[in-house]
């Protein structure tokens, strides 16, 4: 199988890795993307070449799939690389820390509701939907769940160090709409912060929307490839390296025991 | 030492209770203290904070299970109420400071739409710290339909109920013992007042199970429905029950006090009465059916999420291992993981690279002139609406018809010849002779005009299928210049 790499090669490596810069081209609507996505998966050679493509622009290949074409992930400090400071660029200067932890946390909502268990995460054929109501509403009772937990401990924050203050109770505390003068959603409300973070990840390839009505989506293979093998990954290595050991299932008594399991067929 | 620390946490945790409790009523002084500032109203007649919790009793009235109260609508219900204080006072005002109030009760001006109030609070080893207690008051949420609606707060319910630190339970039964009392007594304005009290408890039941079963649709998990949610519903049930008693019970009470009652004051209270308690029997039926759908709603949603395939891999529980974790941490720390999943969730952005034509075409296009006044007002071309109904044969026709050269005629023979020559004639035919009716002789001869169509009534009367009126006599008089002339006419 393996044989000599030839210019053309990299050529056809190259355009492949192109593909995956356009995050609405889709292997199953394009032939010849079809046709490099086939010679990945079956040519180790061409393989590596379409890796080390990607290596030298700064990308590392998350998955090469029928379904999701090639996932590529910037590396750090590239130029294909979105910055949080960019994104959350309309904020004043003294809410600039709490706002990019706001918008932060919404894209973790977002993912997380998206692929409510661990299991939707690893099965390729699930397709999640989300919307702005569902992902604020599921991080407000988060919140609730939080505050309820630290009721009765001494638990409202410092009023002279407000970066201490916990993650939840800045959430809960912005509004979750405002009434503007135009009728949409203020910017600043937690409800207009994840209407951004899903709209940004339509434009990404990532949710698409469904239905007339507007404000719901559907996930992507991509968003799921991205979010399994690389965003939570680095989320969960951070919170380790912050000393957080986050709980292995949370209320995993609602799955049915490993014995009762219905047997493959 | 470590006693004197105990001693102090003990009391200061009472004091911070109650600082709180107090803190939530500083907005509505607040209200007061400011409105000498607002110059488009004379403000010294109107109570800000008895307005600001009637605001608060009419948003809480007005909550029910899917959204809260239209602000337009609280708005309109306020208006009797501030109208009372200045009935003088023009109507656009009494809207005016009606929503003024709800936007500070909202706190609209604030990044945050909420209330921050400093207290200070020992810690374990004793040294002072200043805490920060953020709450609202109302608080805007969107609704289904996507508008957004107002919610009272559990802060602002329990500063309005009074009830500052007390237990929702044990408030409820004193209560209860106090509506049952005040009735055998006949102290009806104090029954009201209870049988309100409870059914805001009963709002704030039908909050928290609303909450509970929106967690439910989302994640079975996220919601104990093994203990905390069947006491829950227990408890509410309870309530529901011992409430029908005893409001079946106030009903029977009041109706006889009504009917019996023989000063006008107290019928009236207890017709109010009568109408409070059926509000609130009414709302305790609607919590009961939620009720009874929750256990359903919960199954049903378990279904749902737990039978969706098998585990393929083992992959992170992002909500459990990331979210929630993310959640406890405090806002500088939270950063960190937040961010970095940003950064490896968002994807690739791909740098724009200008084309040569397309560079230049970006430079050379002119820029957007933007005028601060917006778009200019496009001056409409008015085009005269055509109001000509007879067209120009038809009066070329009626003038053939009123020819001097005819002579005097009758407008009976006129309208019949013009029948024959078109449909429309005859209307213009009588309009001109109408019009000829006492003709002004002056006008004709000041506009210079040389003959004068005049019509006499001899009291003939007209019989015509279109007309109705007198049979006029039609005839054309001459009209010559000069002074000596008129007198002549005349």
């Amino acid at each position: 199988m393996s044989r000599e790499i030839q210019p053309h090669d990299v050529e056809a490596a190259a355009r492949l890795v192109a593909h995956g810069m356009r995050p609405k081209a889709l292997p199953s609507r394009d032939a010849g993307y079809a046709e490099l996505v086939r010679r990945y998966r079956d040519d180790d050679a061409f393989a590596d070449t379409v890796q080390r493509v990607a290596s030298g622009l700064g990308l590392v290949v998350l998955a090469v799939g029928p379904q999701s074409g090639i996932v590529l992930a910037a590396v750090e400090e590239s130029v294909f690389e979105i910055r949080m400071d960019e994104y959350a660029r309309r904020t004043v200067l003294q809410n600039r820390q709490t706002d990019k932890m706001l918008h932060g946390l919404a894209h973790l909502a977002a993912a997380a509701l998206a692929f409510p268990r661990p299991d939707d995460l690893g099965d390729d054929s699930y397709v999640g939907r989300v919307s702005v109501d569902q992902v604020d509403g599921a991080v407000r009772e988060a919140c609730r769940v939080l505050e309820e937990r630290t009721a009765g401990v001494e638990a409202d924050p410092l009023s002279d160090a407000p970066q201490l203050e916990a993650a939840w109770r800045a959430w809960l505390r912005r509004p979750e709409a405002t009434a503007t003068k135009d009728g949409r959603v203020g910017e600043a409300t937690t409800r207009g912060i994840v209407g951004k973070a899903l709209r940004f990840l339509a434009d990404q390839g990532f949710l698409v929307p469904v239905g007339t009505e507007g404000g719901v989506y559907r996930t992507t293979p991509r968003y799921q490839v991205q979010v399994r093998e690389l965003a939570a990954q680095r989320a969960f290595d951070e919170l380790l390296s912050l000393g957080v050991l986050p709980a292995a299932t949370a209320g995993g008594a609602l799955r049915a025991p490993t014995g009762l399991e219905a047997p493959d067929v | 030492m470590v006693a004197d620390v105990g001693a102090l946490r003990a009391v200061d945790e009472g004091v911070a209770r109650r600082l709180k409790a107090l803190a939530c009523t500083a907005p509505l002084h607040d209200l007061d203290a400011r409105k000498s500032r607002l110059d488009w109203v004379d403000a010294s007649r109107y109570q800000m904070a008895e307005i600001a919790l009637q605001a608060i009793d009419q948003v809480t009235l007005a909550m029910d299970f899917d959204h809260g109260a239209d602000q337009a609508e609280i708005v309109k219900r306020l208006r009797p109420f501030v109208a009372a204080q200045a009935p003088d006072a023009p109507p656009g005002e009494h809207e005016r400071v009606a929503q003024w109030v709800i936007e500070n009760l909202i706190n609209v001006g604030s990044l945050d739409r909420g209330f921050q109030a400093d207290y200070g609070t020992f810690t374990e080893d004793g040294r002072y710290v200043r805490r920060r207690f953020d709450f609202k008051l109302l608080v805007e949420v969107a609704g289904p339909d996507g508008e957004v609606y107002l919610r009272a707060s559990d802060e602002a319910i329990n500063v309005l109920v009074g009830a500052l630190d007390t237990d929702v339970e044990s408030a409820q039964v004193a209560a209860e013992v106090k509506l049952e009392n005040l009735i055998s007594r006949g102290r009806l304005g104090d029954a009201r007042l209870a049988a309100e009290q409870a059914r805001y408890r009963t709002v704030q039941y039908a909050e928290a199970l609303r909450q509970k079963l929106d967690a439910t649709r989302r994640d079975v998990r996220s919601v104990d429905w093994l203990t905390a949610v069947p006491e829950l519903l227990d408890e509410a049930l309870t309530h529901i029950e011992s409430r029908y008693r005893a409001e079946t019970a106030i009903l029977a009470n009041i109706a006889d006090a009504r009917d019996e009652a023989t000063e006008p004051e107290r019928r009236r209270q207890a017709a109010e009465l009568v109408e409070v308690v059926s509000d609130c029997i009414q709302r305790h039926t609607q919590l009961q059916a939620r009720l009874q759908e929750a256990g359903a709603t919960f199954r049903a949603e378990q279904d749902r999420q737990q039978f969706s395939g098998r585990p393929k891999r083992a992959a992170i529980d992002v909500f459990g291992q990331l979210l929630r974790p993310c959640l406890a941490l405090d806002t500088a720390t939270a950063t960190g993981p937040a961010a970095a999943f940003f950064t490896a969730g968002a994807g690739v952005r791909v740098p724009s690279v200008p084309s040569l034509t397309g560079l230049v075409e970006t430079l050379l296009t002119p820029p957007v002139e933007r005028d601060p006044l917006g778009e200019p007002v496009v001056e409409p071309d008015l085009a005269p609406v055509s109001v000509e109904r007879f067209g120009d044969a038809l009066w070329e026709a009626a003038n053939r018809l009123l020819d001097p050269g005819r002579g005097t005629q009758r407008l009976s023979r006129l309208l019949a010849e013009a029948r024959e020559i078109d449909p429309e004639l005859p209307t213009l035919v009588a309009l001109r002779v109408a019009h000829a009716v006492g003709a002004s002789v002056g006008t004709a001869r000041n506009q210079g005009d040389e003959t004068l169509l005049l019509a006499f009534d001899d009291g003939t009367v007209l019989h015509d299928p279109e007309f109705g009126g007198a049979d006029l006599l039609v005839t054309t008089a001459g009209v010559r210049g000069g002074e000596a002339d008129v007198e002549e006419v005349a």
